[in-house]
């Protein structure tokens, strides 16, 4: 629903590295809408442009609202459910304590005993509700859109397995 | 007149384009005023591009100029607050104080003028006195003691410490405003350690550094606490890099230390073993301020500190200390004048509420007030004793209900300063109008930004409610969701006394919700009926309307921060046509291309800074602003990607004296 206007591109599953291509054109994308126009809109969105800009997913703005650092990590002190497929029971993590995806993803995987040879890629619910592959946006953005994550297990073809 | 002629040859004049000034029949020679403080002001540069600038010009200091720390309040009410150009006198760095009697203007010795400015405290004052002769301008020189240097690659420290020769205390700010919002990439540069190393040889008894959004080492601050044996005062905002390591080294070396100020860093918290490297002989510390440090210290060396420490005015604690711990240590300092509380609430309590009432009873000099981290109701009545004589309330970190908040705000009589979360609501802020008639600043925050429902925040009513209630307002910073034209211009109506107006509609791009129209008229209202306005920070739907009323009224602005706002080039040149008295201009995410960058060719030197992303300014344009004017810094910050080679997604412009970056990374294009 909030992604009416910015393409389905934002959802898709891949399994890229982080932060490559997107963002540049995500930024513009969200500049036209706003603006009420742009050849880029889809056209089968029918909130169109402007106006009411209730639906939007603020998230993928880098650095608005124009909230510092500091305060954010103070006022969002969030601990996230993070369960793994096959597992009976969930744990808990604190986003915030992690700078980066590096730290963040290894200290998921000994959260439940992984080792390298992973089977296992984590995928995180947004504020939309949508489920994406962590580490396509901004560090900062995941840390403020991330509500809760999933390891899900890898198939034979490298892809991930879609039985819920 | 024929003496005066003479010294029209030999007394150096100020640069200005204006060559009327340089001729001896210039209304600047005048004899010497009878209150030196009444310095006539230099007529102000218009623009470089007249090509009568002196030789000097490449030794042009800009050091003076647009200097005011925006809390610094002297400057604010200074007689010379006018503009002034930033081409001071330059061949005087190396020049002695002329003794002769044929080119003095001044009939008071040296020694007197010195001891007379060494009163002027403020820096446009100050930029005022060295541009009047070069007698005033040698005088102030070796008087001033403390040096503000707004932008730090707008000169190089052995600028600096070439013409101060005997500076005590330094202010350096850095980065970009940006990069607060992660816009500017990590290693970008605003290292501190290059003027450490200049200001170790050329003021070796440096008393204070106050530091803002500069890159700090460890190693820096252990060279600051080994090689300044006088060193006094610490305060580090916004910077990063560092870790509490880095504070080890100041607490175990610095004998002398009077203020030590850590707030918002980006530091790398290892643990707080630091506190408990201050000397036992350490007595000197007033200000102690560490709130925004995530680990715990130990308490007894910190109430070991607090209490030798008898001359310590403010101390703001970490949210490790509990209220038990606070208690203890608000005994041994009652004169406090300032506190940071930790955390306000406790899980097992140790005493009766009624015992830690008292805490704050004894604490008569108590003018501020922050931190109280999870506030809860059982335990805020504490403070009550305490707010009658409160100025400054701090809850931005307190998730605070409106009825809790209102109980509170009762007391609170005397406030000038509140900082809250928008969890108070309207019902809060309506407190805020009725218990607060001396409120001048208030800071609205919110607790969750990147939350979309609508039904949470404050919104135009709880705005409108404040304005009723506090009509010397002066300072708002206000996050809502939603926005009337016709709130923004009661609110203007109410307080017409507004110098810094920040209004973030937190989505981008949203209209009047009501008229769904755009809030141009809102902008409009403020920038017409607050004539004092110096700073504007604008969000909503914006069209061109927004930019033209704000070039048209708007005539002592300073600082615009603009964001998805704007229909065309347009917007941007009112601005920069308009607005006589702009020092920094931040824009993102705006339809201003090519024309409107290069609009303002002749004023970005008069300017501190320019700050453009994701707009619509290629590179060939920053080229030819650079090339037109060599004396600014036009710089590109590549994406890592590539993307588009042509477009110019970051643009920094800032004046300066001291040429290229030499330490631009590699993503940092100098043009």
């Amino acid at each position: 629903m909030a992604t009416e206007g910015l393409g389905l591109d934002i959802t898709e599953l891949r399994l890229g590295l982080p932060g490559v291509g997107e963002a540049k054109r995500e930024k513009k994308r969200v500049f036209l809408d706003i603006l009420g126009g742009g050849s880029e809109a889809d056209p089968s969105d029918d909130t169109g442009g402007g106006g009411d800009g209730k639906n939007r997913n603020i998230g993928v703005v880098v650095g608005w609202p124009p909230v510092c650092s500091y305060r954010k990590r103070a006022i969002i002190k969030m601990y996230v459910k993070v369960s793994m497929d096959g597992a009976p029971f969930l744990r808990k993590i604190d986003i915030n304590g992690f700078k980066g995806y590096s730290d963040f993803v290894r200290a998921l995987e000994n959260l439940f005993g992984l080792g390298d040879e992973c089977e296992y890629t984590p995928i995180y619910e947004d504020k939309d509700g949508d489920w994406m592959l962590v580490g396509d946006v901004p560090w900062e953005m995941f840390t403020e859109t991330c509500k809760r994550l999933r390891m899900k297990k890898r198939v034979s073809d490298g892809g991930l397995q879609t039985k819920a | 007149m024929n003496p005066h002629r003479k010294r029209a040859k030999t007394v150096d004049r100020v640069d200005s384009a204006d060559s009327a000034l340089v001729s001896s029949e210039s209304t600047q020679m005048r004899p010497f005023p009878s209150k030196p403080l009444s310095v006539d002001r230099v007529k102000s540069v218009e623009s470089s591009e007249s090509g009568r600038m002196r030789p000097f010009k490449d030794k042009i200091l800009f050091v003076d100029r647009v200097d005011s720390v925006e809390s610094s309040e002297s400057s604010r009410t200074s007689q010379f607050s006018d503009k002034i150009s930033g081409f001071d006198r330059a061949d005087s760095v190396e020049a002695r104080v002329d003794s002769a009697g044929s080119t003095r203007m001044s009939r008071f010795p040296d020694e007197v003028l010195e001891r007379v400015l060494a009163l002027v405290d403020s820096h446009k004052d100050r930029s005022a006195v060295s541009l009047v002769c070069k007698e005033w301008y040698n005088a102030e020189r070796w008087s001033r003691r403390h040096v503000f240097i707004g932008n730090c690659y707008s000169v190089s420290p052995e600028i600096v410490a070439a013409r101060f020769p005997r500076i005590r205390s330094v202010t350096l700010k850095g980065k970009p405003r940006f990069s607060d919002f992660n816009l500017v990439p990590e290693d970008w540069g605003a290292d501190v350690q290059p003027w450490l190393s200049v200001f170790s040889t050329a003021y070796p008894f440096l008393e204070e550094l106050r530091l803002k959004r500069m890159a700090v080492t460890d190693e820096s601050l252990e060279f600051l606490a080994k090689k300044f044996h006088g060193f006094k005062a610490l305060s580090l905002l916004s910077c990063d890099g560092f870790s509490t390591d880095g504070l080890k080294a100041i607490a175990t070396h610095c004998k002398n230390l009077t203020e030590l100020d850590i707030q918002e860093n980006g530091i790398d918290d290892l643990g707080g073993h630091w506190l408990s490297c201050f000397p036992d002989s350490l007595t000197s510390l007033e200000i102690l301020n560490f709130a925004s440090l995530n680990s715990e210290v130990s308490f007894d060396a910190l109430e070991k500190l607090v209490s030798r420490c008898k001359s310590l005015r403010v101390l703001k604690v970490n949210r490790n200390i509990s209220l038990d711990q606070l208690q203890k240590l608000l005994s041994h300092c009652p004169q406090l004048m300032e506190l940071g509380t930790g955390t306000f609430m406790q899980e097992l309590i140790s005493g009766p509420v009624t015992e830690f009432k008292n805490m704050f009873s004894n604490c008569r000099n108590l003018i501020t007030l922050s931190g109280l981290w999870d506030a809860t109701p059982l335990y805020l009545p504490v403070i009550y004793p305490a707010c009658a004589r409160l100025t400054f309330l701090n809850l931005s970190y307190a998730t605070l209900r409106s009825d809790e908040l209102s109980n509170l705000l009762s007391h609170c009589k005397s406030l000038r300063r509140l900082w809250l979360l928008d969890t108070v609501g309207d019902k809060g802020l309506e407190a805020v109008g009725s218990c607060c008639p001396l409120l001048e600043e208030l800071r609205v925050f919110p607790a969750d930004p990147f939350d979309q429902e609508i039904l949470l925040g404050v919104t135009e009513s709880g705005f409108v409610s404040v304005s009723r209630g506090c009509p010397k307002l002066r300072y708002v910073l206000y996050f809502c969701r939603q926005m009337t034209n016709a709130a923004v211009a009661t609110i203007a109506q109410n307080c017409p006394d507004f110098t810094h107006f920040r209004l973030c509609i937190m989505n981008p791009g949203q209209p009047d919700y009501l008229t769904k129209e755009p809030m141009d008229e809102a902008f409009g209202a403020i920038v017409k009926t607050c004539t004092k306005l110096q700073r504007l920070a604008i969000s909503g739907l914006l069209t061109d309307r927004t930019f033209e009323y704000i070039g048209k009224y708007a005539k002592n602005l300073e600082t615009l921060s603009v964001a998805f706002a704007g229909s065309s080039d347009l917007g941007m040149e009112y601005v920069l046509q308009g607005c006589q008295k702009l020092r920094k201009l931040e824009i993102r995410d705006c339809p201003f291309g090519n024309a409107a960058l290069l609009s303002g060719l002749t004023k970005y030197e008069s300017m501190r800074s320019l700050w453009m992303s994701a707009c619509n300014v290629t590179m060939n344009a920053c080229r030819v602003l650079a090339k037109e004017r060599p004396r600014l810094n036009v710089e590109v910050m590549r994406d890592e990607e590539g993307g588009d080679d042509s477009q110019a997604n970051k643009v920094y412009v800032y004046r300066t004296v001291a040429g290229p970056r030499k330490d631009a990374p590699p993503f940092v294009l100098t043009l």
